[in-house]
């Protein structure tokens, strides 16, 4: 699976893709690989608010639980309701159908220390 | 159709429900011979309960094969090794049940007076020195019914201690390698919990956790030997450090059995810990319950203790109530006894002497396995390897076999699987706890059989991964039951209206 250029990602395998002052977030292809079989994924309610690196939900596997960290601060706008029925299509299709949430950014969104997609799968080793 | 072609042990049997013939009794009752009344008149319609639906209605021969039938199926440690790391699944003597069902212990009544409950109480004074002489603490609570409820007894202690001091603080730090129950107590106490990772001998990273260690944090929760079966080398240092700042450790015994008569914690600076005495101590672990996480304390956090303790008045025990700074009771009456009586006859039986030589046997035989499995899966960490040792899938995952399919494998030998997937910090982790109780020829038997799946995965993979092959149901689809479980058996008359 392809790791797209204009995603931004973290080093516990999250990614983010700004556009204006909307973020969104969801995991890795990585990190669904290393999960197995996702079976159940815990969101937030739109309206609440996250610091950079602070645990907004977690992804339950049949192997794991694993929280998951955002990227990114900002306010929940919109969370992905297909995951609630459908936690499946995580292992699917990570970086595109399989979204978590949107965010709202104060002002563009601080992206420093994020890596880009070639720092990223060299930092998974692929 | 023949239906019967294979002995009970290996046919698969239904649920009892489906054994049901409606209208079927396994008794007679005798004639009324009294006037016969209508319930419903003389008691009320709302309090007449009506038939349960779809109770199964079989005879009593048939209940009886039914539950025998399914208690043959199970994997006993009475049946050979039971692996499963950090749940220390040794072998308890049977004399210790055996003194747990004395008349006057077994039939003891929690509201029985105080002089009538002397033994008892005896009974719990003698374990909690016992414990305290173990863990060279100085005091001892028997209360807590288990080890995470240990851990709450304890943090609870920590918070009492840092309010009465005048500041309860925010913070309790949980290294990565500490036992997974950990960081959910410290939040249900009221802490933010720090993660702390491990360096790469599987040990806490002081670098790290001196970046970590504030005036902001209450306390330490650490798991000595650590989840990878791996003793802190820097234990003095690391509870140097918190108690520098006023911040109190707290260790997790779950891995006691590693040092019970050879290390006292008190005397690398824990304050506060528990024990599991249905691991350690003589209660068979993992059928549920009933537990024990008895708490030793430092004597500064004595005066927090749960209430009522014992007390000697002149020449009998009483319970004293008047324990004004208390956290209070943390469980009815005073722990679980039974548990407590089987500890105290298992620490009496084996005496200083008895104890130290099980905690060398544990240690000795999970260095074996690692030795003898060296060769043929990848060692977690390179550090001695103390009551557990820990692999990583590494190896065999290049075939695509995983951790989870060679515990499957497993079971096709003859073995109960070893703990899969944890630690987490292990990636594709294998756990192995043999405990002290198995002999050489046992742990020969189960290091071939993990020697010959490593085998097999390299010569066919697909046998590995087809496992198991003995039992009555092979692979569940674990997936499935995780994302659509069903939860109660339904009718199939009932299933079918609720699909309409």
């Amino acid at each position: 699976m392809t790791y797209p250029e204009n995603y931004k990602y973290t080093k516990e395998h999250e990614w983010v893709l700004v556009e204006g002052n909307t973020g969104t977030v969801g995991i890795t292809d990585h990190a669904q690989q290393e999960l197995g079989d996702i079976v159940y994924v815990d969101l937030p309610k739109v309206g609440a608010t996250f610091d950079k690196g602070k645990s907004f939900g977690s992804v339950e596997s049949v192997k794991a639980v694993s929280d998951i960290y955002s990227p990114v601060a900002g306010e929940v706008v919109a969370i992905n309701d297909l995951l609630t029925q459908h936690p499946e299509k995580l292992n699917e299709d990570p970086h595109g159908a399989a979204w978590l949430i949107k965010l709202k950014l104060p002002s563009g969104g601080d992206l420093t220390e994020l890596l880009s997609a070639e720092d990223y799968q060299k930092y998974i080793g692929e | 159709m023949i239906k019967k072609v294979s002995p009970h042990i290996v046919q698969n049997e239904p649920l009892i429900f489906e054994r049901s013939s409606p209208g079927k009794r396994g008794y007679q009752l005798p004639e009324l011979d009294v006037p016969n009344v209508d319930a419903e008149a003389a008691l009320g319609r709302q309090n007449v309960r009506g038939e349960i639906e779809d109770f199964p209605e079989i005879s009593e021969v048939e209940a009886i094969r039914h539950f025998t039938r399914l208690s043959t199926w199970n994997y006993a440690i009475d049946l050979g090794l039971y692996p499963l790391g950090s749940c220390t699944m040794k072998y308890n003597p049977r004399v210790n049940e055996l003194v747990a069902r004395i008349d006057g212990l077994a039939w003891a009544h929690p509201y029985q007076p105080e002089h009538l409950s002397q033994g008892c109480m005896e009974v719990i004074a003698a374990l909690e020195n016992a414990l305290a002489v173990i863990t060279g603490m100085d005091a001892v609570t028997l209360q807590p019914a288990a080890g995470a409820h240990g851990e709450f007894t304890g943090l609870l202690m920590i918070r009492a201690l840092q309010e009465h001091r005048g500041n309860p603080r925010k913070k309790i730090l949980v290294p990565d390698s500490a036992h997974g129950t950990n960081p959910a107590t410290a939040s249900m106490v009221g802490y933010a919990v720090e993660n702390i990772e491990s360096n790469d001998r599987g040990m806490v990273d002081m670098d790290r956790l001196s970046r970590h260690v504030t005036e902001d944090v209450a306390g330490l929760m650490i798991t000595n030997p650590n989840t990878v079966g791996v003793f802190e080398q820097d234990i003095k240092r690391i509870t140097g450090l918190l108690h520098e700042k006023g911040a109190l450790v707290y260790m997790d015994g779950a891995n006691m059995n590693a040092l019970v008569g050879v290390a006292r914690p008190s005397d690398f600076g824990i304050d506060v810990m528990h024990l599991n005495l249905h691991k350690t101590f003589s209660t068979p672990h993992g059928g549920g319950g009933p537990g024990s996480g008895a708490v030793a304390v430092r004597d500064i956090l004595k005066p927090f203790l749960p209430g009522p303790r014992l007390k000697r008045e002149s020449d009998r025990w009483t319970w004293d109530y008047d324990l004004p700074q208390s956290i209070g009771r943390v469980r009815s009456f005073y722990g679980n006894f039974g548990v407590l009586v089987r500890a105290l006859a298992y620490i009496m039986a084996h005496g200083g002497d008895g104890l130290r030589r099980a905690t060398l046997d544990a240690l000795l035989n999970a260095n074996y396995i690692r030795k003898k499995l060296e060769a043929h899966y990848e060692i977690a960490y390179q550090s001695p390897t103390m009551h557990e040792c820990v692999f990583s899938d590494d190896r065999q995952a290049r075939k695509g076999v995983r951790t989870g399919d060679i515990a499957k494998r497993l079971i096709d030998y003859g073995f109960h699987p070893y703990t899969v997937s944890f630690p987490l910090i292990v990636r594709g982790a294998l756990m192995i706890e043999p405990t002290e109780t198995e002999s050489k020829r046992e742990l020969d038997l189960f290091a071939d059989a993990m020697i010959s799946i490593a085998q097999e995965v390299e010569d066919n993979p697909e046998l590995v991964l087809q496992a198991p092959h003995s039992t009555r149901t092979s692979r569940v689809d674990e997936v499935t039951a995780a994302r659509k479980p069903i939860l109660r058996w339904k009718s199939s008359v009932r299933s079918a209206q609720a699909a309409d």
